[in-house]
């Protein structure tokens, strides 16, 4: 056997070449003959009934395919989990990007004025946009109370501790909605066949979300749905969902025209209509004891979910699990909750609830510090989890973590202490502020609770007629890394050497269902199987005589040729299983919540100039434990990018909202950050293990999105000394709180309270 | 052809091509729809990405906000001019080596836009990549290991 080891090393990202040199293929790189280009008639009020649909003149409508809610052969809605979001609306529109009539033609420039031509009149109803009008019910615009879904947690009992604090902390914490911003825009090209049924090729993150929602939708079998993912410039949770409808729509099309037709959306339909990270609402109320230990708490988080379910109830479900960070509470009671409103669903990005509440959790650690007067170092490391004690859900924290000593190593790397005496002196004068921050967090990874046993994921690997080796998932590449980490677990299971192992297109005639590609579960989750399938292939070869104990490359390969000529197809599967001593209650919430964390501490480093109120971030560690290190580069590229989209969440991205509608819908007006805008990103790595995960390795891909809003957020309260609790943050935001503050001259006056 | 078509003429990639196309037809569908040069990129359609950026006459421009009108008779560079070459062109390997493109759709703006650096500044500073890099926007590195391939492809010589 191959003596050499791939894992841990910096092994070429596999579609990497195609992607430097152009030739990679993105869904609008595809052109099939015959295709008409598809577009989009959406509704334009937050809420009302149709009354009259017209096509106005100068179009040739004939020339047109024009479909409608009629038109679906199946059923009306874009299958999930509560089934309630329509594919077209019929008769009641929810929100003002809602899709009501879809248009395909051969003439791409044809269509935006044909959309514009058609007139749809309405009676209004009352709609609503925040949480708060969500919550007074004044008018219900989604099931009997505007609630999609509430958990409640409780450990302990929180009601006995407030006589026992010497201290009472309360903070209000909100953030804001973000989008993915993915650089390629969402797309879809569908093709019919009435014997072979229908085919979708798209950017995506899951094709078997969009396979089983095209199913109900057209009415078709299994075997009559087939799904493809193209090359996808980037996703971030942004294609988790939405791609199904888009997929919906194209096929809608090509049913009704006979032609294959595709859908790609510009920037500003892609900004408006598609999803965004869920707003939020968190307050807590905490009890802490005369030396700065956290008694209990209360906490309330609240998302805004928009105008239908879609994946709110999963989002808000990791954010009430993630609401008491990575410290001990003894007693804790959450109460999480995911309203409704008149604007487009919010659904996936990127840590999916977990970087709201823990913003919320980290803003008010500095808070509970400062009254409790210790620093936010020293109040952190007096609550932080250890081994043995239980998360708020009763997870028994098993994996020998030592918080205190990851919290210490980041600020020797980020000179902590010495930056926070250098900063208070030199903010005694001058035009620039400084200041340090600090966030500690983790990110439980895989599905929640029983998500991984419900999904019972199937991975293949196969040994080929050529004797290559393959492997076989529905894990997709979105930049992450899939292609590349799977194939260097399969290598290293099979002590082959990376370049005899390839992945395959993730086409759902092709592939298992590995599950869909989020949740940080792709290294830790699918990786494992394909290490387990990767050794059953062995066997399989070995069971039949064609392979020794000990081989060389060739041997290998020659015994997979030899297998496939003389028995046929060569696969290997593996599927799921429950770890025993993982037990989760789901009426309860309580229990095994995740089968590993990732823990982490970041430091930011900000100067915000009195001038312009402009805050720059100067320096960033970033600290984490999450097993074991695949891939090197692939993840210091993950946390890098993660950083810069926290980053452009705490500082940057803030939409516009007017009447549940997205203003700035356009990347002159939403903001990200630029490679002028960010610092270097030091990124640094502890190497702990994990049973549970291929080779050691844990989730990585949501972390780092998780830490650097409160961070920044408390590096921004320490330059200035006034309490910032909702982000984002852009220029006009802190002129108004530091003209507040100036106004008042007076100290602003503290959240907590001395009993 | 409709009337108001007409043809243009100019050097891609160092071959002389005509087209027929409207005058304010964008050089970004131009390359992509007629030419078949799909590397270039479409982010936002509002020069504010770089994701369409190629090399006209030896400068960095936005391709989606070029009317072919004022492309008649241009040099143009796209990506695929670099992928033409027998071994992949410094940059290019650097990118790999060092992590630069991860879902990949920036990256050929992007390595255009780095291109375009290293030609007028051969020995960059850290402050010049940042600076050189700044319109093309990149939302999956948070740009760390592209400037590293950047500065990387600099001192391999990737301007020569």
């Amino acid at each position: 056997m191959e003596k050499d080891h791939i894992i841990g090393l910096a092994a070429p990202r596999k579609e990497g070449r195609d992607k430097v040199t152009g030739k990679a293929r993105y869904i609008d790189d595809v052109t099939l003959p015959d295709m008409l280009y598809g577009a989009t008639v959406r509704s334009r009020i937050p809420r009302g009934r149709i009354k009259k649909i017209t096509f106005g003149p100068g179009i040739p409508w004939d020339e047109f395919a024009v479909v409608s809610a009629k038109d679906v052969p199946g059923k009306n809605y874009i299958a999930l989990i509560e089934n309630d979001q329509p594919c077209l609306v019929d008769e009641i529109v929810n929100h003002p990007a809602e899709p009501i009539l879809l248009l395909a033609h051969p003439e791409k420039h044809l269509l935006p004025k044909a959309v514009e031509a058609v007139h749809i009149e309405y009676e209004p109803l009352p709609a609503v946009f925040t949480i708060a009008d969500s919550e007074r019910r004044t008018d219900i615009i989604w099931g009997k109370d505007n609630t999609f879904k509430t958990y409640l947690i409780q450990k302990g009992d929180v009601d006995a501790i407030w006589e026992k604090a010497a201290f009472i902390v309360e903070g209000e914490y909100y953030t804001g909605a973000q989008e993915q911003l993915y650089i390629e825009t969402n797309g879809m090209i569908a093709q019919f066949d009435s014997n072979q049924g229908i085919t979708v090729w798209g950017s995506l993150q899951c094709p078997y979300y969009v396979h089983k929602a095209l199913m109900a939708l057209c009415g078709l079998s299994e075997d009559k749905v087939r799904v493809v993912q193209a090359e996808t410039g980037g996703a971030f949770g942004g294609k988790e969902e939405y791609p199904s409808m888009i997929a919906a729509h194209a096929a809608l099309l090509a049913m009704k025209s006979g032609r294959p037709v595709k859908i790609v959306y510009d920037r500003a339909e892609d900004m408006v209509a598609t999803t965004k990270r869920h707003p939020s609402r968190t307050r807590h109320r905490t009890a802490v004891s005369k030396d700065g230990k956290i008694l209990g708490g209360e906490i309330e988080f609240t998302i805004d979910g928009g105008a239908y379910v879609t994946l709110s109830p999963v989002v808000l479900s990791r954010g009430t699990i993630h609401a008491g960070g990575p410290y001990y509470w003894p007693n804790v009671r959450v109460r999480a909750k995911a309203v409704a409103t008149n604007a487009p669903p919010h659904g996936a990005f990127r840590g999916f609830g977990a970087p709201q509440c823990l913003f919320a959790i980290e803003r008010h650690m500095d808070r509970i510090a400062e009254v409790v007067k210790l620093s936010p170092t020293e109040i952190r490391r007096r609550n932080f989890l250890k081994p043995g004690e239980t998360t708020i859900t009763e997870q028994i924290v098993r994996e020998e973590i030592d918080l205190g000593k990851l919290l210490d190593r980041a600020l020797t790397l980020a000179d902590y202490d010495s930056k926070r005496q250098r900063f208070a002196k030199q903010n005694e004068s001058g035009n620039c502020r400084k200041g340090i921050g600090i966030a500690a967090f983790l990110h439980g990874a895989g599905f929640t609770g029983s998500g991984e046993r419900y999904l019972s994921s199937v991975v293949g690997v196969e040994g080929r007629a050529d004797g290559g080796v393959r492997v076989l998932v529905s894990s997709t590449e979105i930049g992450q890394g899939t292609n590349t980490i799977l194939c260097q677990i399969a290598a290293e299971a099979l002590g082959l050497p990376y370049g005899d192992v390839e992945i395959a297109r993730p086409d759902t005639t092709e592939v298992p269902n590995s599950g869909p590609t989020v949740a940080s579960r792709t290294a830790m989750v699918v990786g494992k199987l394909v290490q387990s399938g990767a050794l059953g292939l062995k066997q399989t070869l070995a069971g039949c005589g064609m392979l020794g104990g000990r081989y060389s490359p060739e041997e290998f390969r020659a015994a997979c040729r030899k297998y496939v000529s003389t028995r046929g197809q060569l696969r290997s599967f593996a599927k799921y299983e429950q770890p025993a001593d993982i037990f989760w209650d789901d009426q309860n919430y309580r229990g095994e919540a995740y089968a590993a964390f990732a823990w982490a501490v970041y430091v930011a480093e900000v100067a915000v100039d009195l001038a312009t109120y402009g805050v720059s971030v100067d320096d960033f560690v970033a600290l984490q434990e999450v097993g074991r290190v695949l891939n090197p580069v692939l993840a210091k590229g993950q946390i890098a990018g993660g950083v810069a989209q926290g980053i452009g969440f705490a500082l940057y991205e803030k939409v516009e909202w007017r009447d549940g509608r997205m203003q700035n819908g356009q990347m002159t007006n939403y903001i990200m950050p630029t490679s002028a805008d960010l610092p270097p990103v030091r990124i640094f790595f502890e190497e702990m293990g994990n049973t549970h995960g291929a080779y050691g390795a844990k989730g990585i891909g949501e972390l780092p999105m998780d830490g650097p809003a409160p961070a920044v957020a408390n590096a921004v309260v320490d330059a200035l000394g006034i309490p910032f609790d909702s982000i984002p943050l852009l220029p006009e935001d802190i002129f108004e709180a530091v003209s507040a503050a100036a106004a008042q001259k007076s100290t602003v006056p503290s959240a907590g309270r001395e009993r | 052809m409709t009337p108001k078509e007409r043809e243009f003429s100019l050097v891609v990639n160092g071959e002389l091509k005509t087209v027929r196309a409207h005058p304010m037809e964008r050089l970004l569908d131009v390359l992509r729809e007629h030419l078949g040069l799909t590397g270039t990129k479409e982010g936002c359609g509002e020069g504010e990405c770089g994701a369409c950026a190629v090399l006209i006459d030896g400068a960095l421009v936005d391709s989606c906000l070029i009317p072919i009108l004022q492309a008649q008779g241009s040099n143009v560079v796209t990506i695929e001019k670099l992928a033409g070459e027998p071994r992949l062109y410094a940059l290019q390997e650097a990118f790999l080596e060092c992590g630069g493109a991860q879902c990949g759709i920036c990256t050929p703006g992007m390595i255009l836009a780095a291109q375009y650096l290293l030609n007028r500044k051969p020995r960059p500073t850290m402050e010049d990549i940042r600076e050189g890099l700044s319109g093309n926007l990149c939302r999956c590195t948070g740009y760390t290991q592209i400037i590293e391939a950047v500065a990387e492809a600099a001192r391999r010589g990737a301007s020569t």
